[in-house]
């Protein structure tokens, strides 16, 4: 990875009663997930990127540009090329919806088709047309929310922050944004840091993630790789799961299936037809993959794949998450599985073991199709 | 102004003019000030505050004494008189607007700073990110989210200077013509028995506060209504 493709942050300070110590270095593209629980300091992580908070000790170098470095180099807030979406719209009560989405737009010929992210375009993506000549006093929680992502990618970002756009939002509310934030990923090649305690949002959303935890970064990666290294929180979660990227390989019209390869395997699930080729984003639920040592006979499970047991951690006194690698010889796409310490003991599983995975459900999510 | 004698209108103009000039300036003074007051983490800030509101506090003899003395020949009025030939300030109109500006000062920066404070950190942040230089974000966003204050400033700091009295009285002494405003007349009209007189200043008076209260609720509601 180069420099010039990649996103350096690292902050180092004490506020207050709160120390911060995080780094992390990300690719410049895709969507990079800052996550964990409330109060870790993810916000202000976020905030020192855009330079609405300083810390002397900072560093932060975007896609080759120095934003920040601990030598004293600081370009202020207005002058770095980044959107922001924070937690509230927040936005500017006098203005209508038209002229706040234009604030930050550059002042020559906003409409031009010269300019990145197109009004029109981000109007359309977030179905903000109707709305254009109201007043954000007369907008609903959602709608304002909407605008003020339409702001900030209408000022030509480079990278686009988002402190936690969905939180303030209520089920309904959030489950209509969030469609418009899969497309805005998949549609626009805009690196995107955010911000969530939602592991649902992340699974959606993410390509990479950047756990934090206490003011620090405990593991920063590629999804799948993060949900399953025993060695951190999210393998061992209740509701652990891994997300995989795969390829739709064959649909089955007659009994409503499609085929999803991945690394070293393919699943198969029910899903509407879908053409050969596209993208998709499946979840499969540790404690959906049992596992058995030898091929199982006739079972309505339909996914069951040869795989080889990369590690493992026992969860509690009675259960264990077991790390699963694709393809008989091991080197495919990584799965979690929960058994119990029965089990584990009763089939003489251990690290290195053969085993046959079951998959009982894979979740597909929604398609990620022009996704390069 | 046909109809009334020109010792009643002489001085309702010359108010009004006084009011006037003292309300631009301080608005171009004050707006500045209330900003860094409500904005500044310095910590002799409130030293400033406190000094900027002792007009509402003191005595007005005692703030006339002493702008008498630093509007008089041996003060910096003094001084600035000079440059055009005067030997003081006192006793002057514009020695007046210099008093007014200063005794006013406090009913124009409170409800601006009060305005400023309200608008928060964060409409400033978000134009920020919309690389809004500092100096775009106060013009665009925050004066505009300011100006009920500011209009609120504006009034107050205009009714209390048509009704400052004995700041007046100190440094303006009651010269018909140059110094002599409707509080200083109606004083005038008393001591001399003219109580018709007196009493068509004072009436008026009433319902110029009565009309400045009025139009501040409306216009209060008003934005409220706006934002909501």
């Amino acid at each position: 990875m180069s420099d010039g493709a990649t996103i350096r942050a690292a902050f180092k300070g004490v506020l207050g009663s709160f120390s911060l110590d995080a780094g992390f270095t990300a690719p410049a593209r895709g969507v990079t997930a800052l996550f964990g629980p409330s109060g870790c300091g993810k916000t202000t992580v976020l905030r020192c990127v855009a330079g609405l908070q300083r810390l002397a000790d900072g560093l932060c170098i975007v896609a080759g540009e120095v934003w920040q470095d601990p030598d004293g180099a600081f370009l202020p807030t207005h002058r770095r090329p980044l959107g922001y979406v924070f937690q509230e719209p927040s936005l500017f009560p006098h203005l209508s919806v038209r002229r706040n989405l234009l604030f930050g737009a550059p002042r020559h010929d906003p409409d031009s088709s010269r300019a990145k992210i197109a009004f029109d375009e981000v109007v359309e993506l977030l179905g903000i047309t109707a709305l254009l000549d109201r007043s954000p006093g007369k907008l609903s929680g959602g709608e304002r929310q909407r605008v003020a992502i339409g702001r900030a990618l209408l000022s030509q970002p480079k990278l686009l922050l988002m402190d936690e756009p969905l939180s303030a939002l209520d089920r309904a509310t959030k489950d209509e944004i969030l469609p418009f934030l899969e497309r805005l990923r998949d549609r626009l090649s805009l690196p995107i840091i955010y911000i969530t305690h939602s592991i649902a949002e992340v699974e959606r959303l993410a390509d990479q993630i950047v756990l934090m935890e206490k003011g620090r970064v405990i593991g920063a990666g590629p999804l799948e790789e993060m949900q399953s290294d025993p060695a951190l929180p999210l393998a061992t979660a209740r509701d652990a799961a891994v997300t995989l990227d795969g390829v739709i390989e064959a649909h089955d019209d007659c009994y409503g299936l499609i085929t999803i390869g991945v690394r070293g395997g393919s699943l198969t699930a029910p899903a509407p037809p879908a053409p050969v080729g596209d993208r998709r984003r499946i979840r499969v639920i540790a404690g959906d993959v049992s596992l058995t040592r030898d091929a199982p006979g006739p079972s309505s499970i339909l996914n069951v794949l040869p795989a080889r047991i990369v590690s493992m951690k026992p969860v509690d006194a009675n259960e264990i998450v077991a790390v699963l690698a694709l393809g008989p010889d091991g080197s495919g796409a990584r799965l979690l599985s929960r058994v119990t310490r029965k089990s584990w003991e009763t089939l003489h599983l251990s690290e290195g073991a053969s085993v046959y995975a079951q998959v009982k459900a894979v979740a597909l999510a929604p398609g990620r199709g022009e996704l390069g | 102004m046909p109809g009334l004698p020109p010792e009643i209108w002489v001085p309702i103009k010359l108010t009004i003019e006084l009011a006037t000039i003292t309300t631009l300036a301080l608005l171009v003074v004050a707006t500045p000030l209330a900003w860094w007051l409500a904005r500044s983490h310095a910590a002799w800030k409130e030293a400033i505050a406190a000094i900027v509101s002792l007009p509402m506090v003191l005595p007005p003899t005692v703030l006339g004494f002493y702008l008498l003395i630093a509007l008089g020949p041996d003060g910096p009025g003094g001084a600035i008189a000079s440059l055009w030939g005067a030997r003081t300030l006192a006793f002057t109109f514009t020695g007046l607007v210099i008093g007014s500006i200063i005794s006013s000062m406090p009913f124009v920066v409170q409800p601006i700073r009060n305005a400023f404070a309200a608008v928060g950190d964060r409409p400033l942040e978000v134009a920020a990110t919309l690389r809004a230089s500092p100096r775009r974000a106060f013009w665009t966003i925050a004066l505009p989210l300011a100006s009920p204050g500011l209009l609120t400033g504006a009034v107050l700091g205009f009714a209390h200077t048509v009704g400052e009295f004995g700041v007046i009285l100190m440094i303006g002494g009651n010269i018909p013509g140059r110094t002599r405003v409707m509080s200083t007349a109606i004083f005038d009209f008393v001591e001399t028995m003219r109580w018709r007189e007196a009493n068509m200043l004072a009436g008026g008076m009433v319902a110029f506060a009565f009309a400045v209260i009025l139009s501040m609720i409306l216009i209060e509601k008003r934005f409220a209504r706006a934002r909501a």
